[in-house]
């Protein structure tokens, strides 16, 4: 039991009277890649909201990293080592890359309340430190986030979970609105994740990078889990399959009568 | 571990990519402006603008010219001081001068003296026990004003969620309505003389350049200022990263009601009085510095240094329209031009900065 860093059981969430999400069994052990697939509205965003905090769910249980947990909210989450890299990113365009990594928990020099003195030198290099262990390349890292691209800016912003050591690293759709090379430059640092062994929750529709970057694949329909596949004993094709609703695994068997 | 090793795919760190920093373009602006003066005034009254023309006198500037320059816009720029700092974090003051109007009315009442020329203070609020008070009182009781106001500002804005355009139009009618009240419309005057020392000659300027050097280094050095920053950028990242957003806009709030105070305490004892009209417009005024000092009012951008360099500008066109001997109805109206010119120039700003990504 020991090695299974998240676990939810029946969780579930209606939006009166839509049945959002609907009795999630969900295991994710250390060091585990999951991706969790499905088609627009079949509940992978409202999975994560509700283990987030972003939203309370209507019932079900969340274990994370051995205790049962009820998140009031994101900070909880983060707080607990829970790190989410957003489909918006959550940066702020003005600051510079070590600004906005350290944004919220600050390195102090000398401490005097809110007018606490930052430790900038403390703060870059363990950014540089950060970047590195990633693999980010930033052409320079004193320039304010407005300045960057697309992939940049979800290069800092995925930097900023390895940077936390959190215990549980989820992506909602890292890569949706970015170019080629971008793309790859994000995958890359999803694996230096896999490498350092720390999980990971990918939500994704691009089937060819789901593929290359889990272990295994959860598939949602309707709010419901339909599908647990490991990547070795499944393929693109059969995936698509679950998506769409052709095919349903037997123990999922009762979501297919919905 | 230099920034070199770090390039994507390849390309290097050029420090030519470095931001070039905005408070340059003011400079360059304010100096524009000053030579203009100069030759206008060598070109129509064969007079120098700058510098110093008379024969008895040992000196390259004219000095006095350049005392009155930043002496006038020193009281307004203290405001401005805040002001810069609500307009990074995003939001907007309306109230800081009905803040100095009200704060004035109550400072000089617990600022007077008992006996002027031997008779009773005709002007007197209270009765004895308020009277020859030490100077340190009207002083905590007028940053006590600001701070209390400053903060239904922030309260009103971080609770509520109603607009800051609104919370501190509300605080504006208001504090005029409290200036009013407070004394049926009346002057109150004849301080003693230590309050009346504190806005004597250039000590405005002095208290004017202290608080912009402490501004300065807060917003750049400490947490308080980075957060400031943050919630300007994206308010919305900085509540998830864990920023205490609220608490955060009621301290702005309050620094900038705060600051207001104290520019309602150097002027009060400048004057040697207060009324109720005071500070009426400053609002505007301190809005007007900031903006031409390069912080934008879409948040997230801006400096103290670049809100002096506004209110330096502002003074010079002040000064130069009466060197020119040019009517004040003309000062009024270029004045208004140069805000909106501030503004456009902002927006191209934003608009180049968003055009490279």
């Amino acid at each position: 039991m020991t090695d299974i860093i998240l676990e939810t059981r029946d969780l579930t969430k209606h939006y009166g009277g839509v049945h959002a999400l609907e009795g999630a069994n969900f295991t994710l052990r250390k060091g585990e890649h999951v991706a969790i697939m499905g088609d627009n509205g079949a509940g992978k965003s409202t999975f994560v909201r509700q283990i987030t905090g972003v939203e309370q769910r209507t019932r079900g249980d969340i274990v994370f990293d051995g205790k049962p947990v009820n998140f009031a909210g994101p900070l909880d989450a983060r707080e607990a080592g829970m790190e989410t890299v957003y489909q918006t990113l959550a940066l702020a365009d003005h600051l510079d890359v070590s600004d906005n990594l350290f944004l919220g928990r600050e390195k102090i020099k000398f401490k005097f309340g809110p007018f606490s003195i930052l430790d900038y030198k403390a703060m870059r290099e363990a950014t540089l430190a950060a970047l590195q262990k990633t693999g980010v390349k930033i052409p320079n890292i004193h320039n304010s986030i407005e300045r960057m691209s697309g992939g940049q800016r979800q290069c800092v912003a995925i930097a900023r979970t390895a940077t936390f050591h959190s215990k549980l690293t989820i992506m909602d759709e890292p890569t949706a609105a970015l170019g080629v090379q971008e793309t790859a430059q994000v995958e890359n640092i999803i694996r230096t994740l896999k490498e350092a062994g720390e999980p990971l929750i990918l939500i994704s529709h691009n089937m060819r990078q789901v593929m290359d970057l889990v272990d295994r694949i959860v598939v949602f329909r309707r709010g419901r889990i339909v599908a647990n596949l490991n990547k070795s004993e499944t393929d693109g094709q059969d995936v698509v399959a679950y998506i769409t609703g052709a095919k349903t695994q037997p123990e999922y068997a009762e979501a297919a009568n919905l | 571990m230099s920034d070199s090793q770090f390039g994507l795919g390849g390309l290097k760190y050029d420090p030519k990519m470095k931001a070039k920093p905005p408070e340059l373009n003011v400079f360059l602006a304010l100096m524009i402006i000053v030579v203009t003066f100069e030759v206008l005034g060598r070109v129509i009254y064969g007079d120098s603008f700058l510098f110093n023309q008379r024969a008895n006198v040992d000196a390259i500037f004219n000095w006095p010219r350049l005392n009155i320059i930043i002496l006038q816009v020193s009281i307004i720029g203290i405001i401005a001081l805040g002001v810069t700092q609500v307009i990074i974090s995003g939001g907007i003051d309306l109230s800081s001068g009905s803040i100095v109007g009200a704060t004035a009315m109550i400072v000089m009442s617990f600022a007077q003296t008992e006996l002027v020329n031997g008779n009773p203070n005709p002007k007197a609020i209270f009765g004895p026990w308020a009277m020859d008070l030490p100077v340190i009182v009207p002083i905590m009781i007028g940053l006590l004003c600001g701070a209390i106001a400053g903060s239904i500002n922030g309260i009103l804005i971080a609770y509520t969620r109603i607009p800051p355009f609104i919370a501190t139009l509300g605080m504006m009618v208001s504090a005029r309505g409290l200036s009013k009240w407070w004394s049926n419309g009346n002057p109150v005057s004849f301080p003693t003389e230590s309050f009346a020392a504190l806005g004597k000659g250039m000590w405005p300027v002095v208290y004017f350049v202290g608080l912009a050097i402490l501004f300065h280094l807060v917003l750049r050095y400490t947490v308080y200022g980075k957060h400031t920053y943050a919630i300007g950028s994206n308010e919305d990242a900085a509540r998830m990263s864990g920023i205490n957003v609220a608490k955060q806009k009621v301290m702005i709030y309050a620094i900038a009601g705060m600051l207001a105070s104290i520019a309602a305490i150097v002027l009060s004892s400048k004057n040697l009085t207060a009324q109720a009209g005071m500070g009426v417009m400053y609002e505007l005024d301190a809005i007007a510095m900031t903006v031409i000092g390069g912080v934008s009012l879409a948040g997230g951008r801006g400096s103290i240094l670049g809100t002096v360099l506004g209110a330096l500008i502002f003074g010079v066109i002040i000064s130069g329209f009466t060197f020119l001997k040019l009517d004040a109805y003309y000062q009024e109206m270029v004045k208004g031009a140069i805000i909106v010119g501030a503004v456009v120039l902002d927006q191209w700003r934003q608009k180049s900065a968003s055009a490279r990504t």
